[in-house]
């Protein structure tokens, strides 16, 4: 298992290492570092200065090597958007983009789960064909179309209809202005929306994975056992039958991890919240490169983690599987 | 569809059955009797075809010209009617004819990315799992670093560098997506590569091309087919949601995508809501038939495999 680890994380390494060169090297191209230097009126002197200032007559590789062993001290460098350290900015978006992962992962999971093995154990009932409608529909529609029906229905619709002061669901930021803190009327009515919008896609692909992977497991034979022996059907279902369906679910749930960035890019942008997705976002508009090549970096490794963690899950949950 | 297929289904298995001499059927009458009984599939189809013509005649079958505005409904934002069956815009353009125009870019993005992704990706994963080495490592290497980053993300930072002309996010749209068709082109290669057919094509000195195209290719239309289908799917989507983020299609060309952005000020108006349902709508229908077109295919293709609906 350990050298199963050590062999995994040293194989991502380079994958890590060469996606952030083509990234360093691609924006390095893309970008100008110099852009607000150009329209000085001493320009023609301040130029060269500032070049070898910040390293850029040196050959590409060099300059890369350099931001590489400042990032692997912490230090991401300085955004030219705001004049901010990157690093801490980056945790400080992750820490808000946390909200809607933690609560969109809690309930994905336990929605996909549920519809999952009630799908599996009443197959071929209204209740299954009415949830395979629906994962198909929640698989196909666009996650940013959802979001503005949503806000359309939900907040604008509510809010006219009932001529109310305060729509019932925000739909812009975390929190009202005067507030904070979690796990508090205003907190929840913030996070609806952007966590609705986040989860319908995953809860129709996982709900797909758990119903079937369940309907295997409740055919194998150490199920068709536990009946035959009297065990309760609720029992069957719930221990026997659950645990092992859930497996297969935990390395799809790992994989989508890249997925669920890519979706927090458009949930943030439409709520106005200020996590990543909302930070590449004006970093691109603004042609950022450091702080372009600091959210590469931490998605990079935060999907390879996710990935890792599902390894390992995966031998924990199923001792059948050897990870050599 | 299905009431007239039974009665005929049934007679074949009976002369089969009384061993009277029924003709022999090609592969392709058999995948295409299969598919035709995947009744959502084929409905599926003939929508499909059917929106495909709509847009790409938009010109013809529009009820109203693209510029042509009703002046008595400049600013008076109408629902659906009868004279316009998705209501009109702020500047009192027919909606319909307009999601008829957008639909032309949508969907050649859509079937242009997966020809264009599906080509590539199998020419280089049939590759790759051939001869290995080299070339196996470079894929999987490519695959494996796409993998880490949100692909919304690269696209988003390629398209800002290279343009959005329709042309550009067709390509830049197919130079990501290649990736999954190669892996799984890859893996049916390398399983194949075992079989004895190729061994006996191999003694025979057949060359490696040959080998890929004549052998192993023919084997593998089915997943080249279904993986097709669902990636114009995707490609219509990716299109969509870039364009949202502002990075897509520009004005003058519109697509779905295009119209849902131009429209996102309708959030705070209900009375307004008919200019964001109906672009939603289309992308929602289409990707949804070109779903259970993939699922009829892979059926039809595949009649053993377990499927899990």
């Amino acid at each position: 298992m350990l050298t199963y680890l050590v062999r995994r994380i040293l194989y991502s390494v380079p994958v890590l290492l060469a996606v952030s060169f083509v990234t360093f090297w691609g924006l390095r191209i893309t970008t100008d570092p110099l852009l607000k230097f150009r329209n000085l009126r001493n320009a023609a002197t301040i130029l060269p200065i500032q070049r070898k200032r910040l390293g850029l007559d040196q050959p590409i590789i060099v300059q890369w090597w350099k931001w590489l062993l400042n990032a692997l001290q912490g230090d991401l460098g300085v955004s030219s958007r705001t004049n901010g350290a990157v690093g801490g900015e980056l945790i400080h978006a992750l820490g808000t983009t946390m909200h809607l992962v933690i609560w969109g992962t809690i309930i994905s999971s336990v929605v996909a789960v549920s519809v999952g093995v009630y799908s599996a154990v009443k197959q071929y009932s209204i209740g299954d064909y009415a949830f395979t409608g629906l994962s198909y529909i929640g698989i196909a529609m666009p996650p940013f179309w959802f979001a503005l029906m949503a806000i359309v229905l939900l907040v604008t619709w509510p809010k006219v209809h009932w001529d109310l002061d305060q729509p019932i669901f925000y739909s812009i930021g975390l929190h009202s202005t005067d507030r904070s803190g979690i796990f508090n009327l205003d907190y929840f009515r913030h996070l609806a929306l952007p966590v609705m919008t986040l989860v319908v896609q995953t809860i129709a692909s996982w709900s797909r994975y758990m119903r079937a992977s369940m309907l295997e497991v409740l055919g194998a034979d150490y199920v068709r056992a536990a009946k035959a022996k009297g065990v309760p059907r609720r029992t069957v279902i719930l221990s026997h039958a659950l645990r092992n369906a859930l497996i297969p679910l935990v390395t799809v749930m790992a994989l989508d991890t890249a997925f669920l960035f890519g979706g927090l890019i458009i949930t943030e942008k439409i709520y106005s919240i200020p996590g990543t997705g909302t930070y590449f976002l004006n970093a691109l508009t603004a042609g950022d490169a450091p702080a372009l090549l600091g959210y590469t970096l931490l998605t990079g490794i935060l999907v390879i983690t996710a990935n890792l963690i599902a390894d390992v899950l995966y031998g924990v949950l199923d001792p059948r599987i050897r990870l050599s | 569809m299905t009431e007239s297929m039974g009665p005929s289904t049934d007679q074949v298995d009976l002369e089969l059955a009384v061993g009277a001499e029924a003709a022999p059927r090609t592969q392709w009458q058999l995948f295409w009797r299969r598919f035709l009984k995947h009744r959502l599939a084929v409905a599926s189809l003939l929508t499909l075809t059917l929106i495909s013509f709509a847009c790409f005649f938009a010109d013809w079958v529009a009820p109203y010209d693209l510029d042509e505005l009703d002046l008595t409904l400049i600013g008076v934002v109408k629902g659906p009617s009868w004279q316009h069956w998705m209501g009109t815009t702020d500047l009192g353009q027919d909606q319909f004819s307009q999601i008829l125009h957008a639909g032309q870019i949508s969907l050649k993005i859509g079937f242009f990315v997966a020809i264009l992704s599906t080509l590539f990706g199998v020419t280089v994963g049939a590759l790759a799992g051939y001869y290995g080495g080299i070339v196996d490592q470079i894929v999987s290497g490519f695959t494996d670093g796409f993998l880490v980053i949100p692909q919304l993300a690269i696209l988003a930072v390629l398209l800002k560098y290279f343009g959005q002309s329709t042309n550009v996010i067709i390509f830049v749209l197919a130079a990501l997506g290649w990736t999954y068709v190669a892996r799984v082109s890859r893996g049916q290669v390398l399983s194949f590569k075992e079989k004895e057919f190729v061994e006996a094509a191999r003694a025979a000195g057949a060359t490696g091309p040959r080998i890929i195209g004549r052998h192993v290719l023919p084997n593998m239309v089915g997943p080249i087919m279904v993986n097709l289908t669902l990636s114009v799917a995707g490609a219509i989507i990716t299109e969509a949601t870039l364009t949202f983020l502002g990075y897509g299609v520009k004005p003058p060309e519109t697509s779905w995508g295009f119209m849902l952005s131009a429209n996102e000020g309708a959030i705070n108006d209900t009375a307004k809501m008919h200019l964001l349902l109906f672009p939603g709508l289309m992308l929602l229908i289409v990707v949804l038939c070109v779903n259970f077109l993939g699922d009829g295919l892979r059926d039809a293709f595949d009649p053993q495999a377990k499927h899990s609906t």
